[in-house]
C-alpha cells in the first residue's frame, strides 16, 4: 500500500508584542466512513488523527482530533515568545498512515 | 505477515521513530507528544467520552468561552472557538453531543500557549457543543447550543 499523496499545511505565524499567532490550514479530506459516494457505497473514513505545532523545536500545541473536525482543518491559536525569523513546524498524520510536516517563518 | 509488518512499519514512519526516540529518553519533555487516546476519539456518546477522558463530575464554570454562531447553516463547517480564563489550564477538549462521534478535538496546551483555540467541526444535527478543560489538576465543563440547517456528517 502506498501511502496517499499529501498537500502541504499553510501556516502563517505572527510574533508582536511578545505573542506569536500562529493561524493554520491542513490539507485532508477528513472523511469521516459515514459518507456514501454517489454509487451508495461508504466511503472509508480518513482523517487527522494527531496535529502537532512546533516554535524552534519546543512543541506549542499539541492536537488529537476524531472526523469531526472539519475538511481541511483550520486552526487558530497563540503562544508566548517567539520573533521573527523563527521555525514554526506543524506535522500531523492520518489514520491510514500518511503523515507530513510543513514549516513557516515567523513574520 | 512479513509483509504486513513492513507495511505496518512504514506507515508508522517519522511518528514511530519519534515514538522510539521519546521511548529511549533521547526527547526532551518539551519534544514530546502524548498518545492520542483512541478509546474517547471512539466512544459514541458523551458518558462513555468522559469516561474515556477520566473525566468525572468535572465542575460547571463561566471561565469557559465557547464561541459559535447560533444558527450554522452549513453543518459541514461550524466555526468554534474555545478559550479558558481559568488558570493553569493545560488542555482543552472539544465534543458534540449528539455527532456520532461525540469526542471532535482534543489539545494539550504547554505553558505559554495561550488557552484560546479556534477550529471549524462537522455537526451532524443541531446540537450542544461541549468544552471540556483540565486546569490545576481538575475538570471543568461548559456548553452552548447550536442550532444547524443542514447537517454535515454524511
Amino acid at each position: 500500500m502506498n501511502a496517499p499523496a499529501t498537500e502541504p499545511t499553510r501556516v502563517r505565524a505572527i510574533a508582536r508584542d511578545g505573542v506569536t499567532r500562529v493561524k493554520l490550514q491542513a490539507r485532508h479530506v477528513m472523511e469521516t466512513g459515514r459518507r456514501k459516494n454517489e454509487l451508495g457505497l461508504l466511503v472509508p473514513a480518513h482523517y487527522v488523527t494527531e496535529l502537532v505545532v512546533t516554535h524552534n523545536g519546543r512543541v506549542v500545541l499539541d492536537a488529537a482530533f476524531g472526523p469531526s473536525v472539519s475538511q481541511n482543518p483550520y486552526l487558530s491559536f497563540a503562544f508566548a515568545g517567539g520573533a521573527p525569523g523563527d521555525t514554526v513546524s506543524v506535522r500531523w498524520r492520518d489514520n491510514l498512515g500518511a503523515s507530513r510536516v510543513d514549516e513557516a517563518t515567523v513574520g | 505477515m512479513d509483509q504486513a509488518r513492513r507495511v505496518a512499519l512504514k506507515a508508522g514512519g517519522a511518528w514511530g521513530v519519534l515514538s522510539a526516540f521519546a521511548a529511549l529518553g533521547l526527547m526532551t519533555p518539551a519534544q514530546a507528544t502524548a498518545a492520542r487516546n483512541d478509546v474517547a476519539f471512539d466512544a459514541t456518546s458523551m458518558v462513555a467520552a468522559l469516561r474515556a477522558l477520566g473525566v468525572d463530575a468535572p465542575t460547571p464554570s463561566d471561565q469557559i468561552e465557547i464561541t459559535a454562531p447560533e444558527v450554522a447553516e452549513n453543518g459541514a463547517m461550524v466555526r468554534v472557538a474555545v478559550a479558558s480564563a481559568l488558570p493553569g489550564t493545560a488542555l482543552v477538549a472539544l465534543l458534540i453531543d449528539r455527532n456520532p462521534n461525540t469526542l471532535a478535538a482534543l489539545f494539550r496546551l504547554p505553558a505559554g500557549t495561550e488557552a484560546a483555540i479556534e477550529t471549524r467541526v462537522k455537526m451532524a444535527e443541531s446540537s450542544a457543543l461541549t468544552a471540556i478543560v483540565r486546569a490545576g489538576g481538575r475538570f471543568y465543563v461548559a456548553h452552548r447550543e447550536v442550532k444547524v440547517t443542514v447537517g454535515g456528517c454524511g
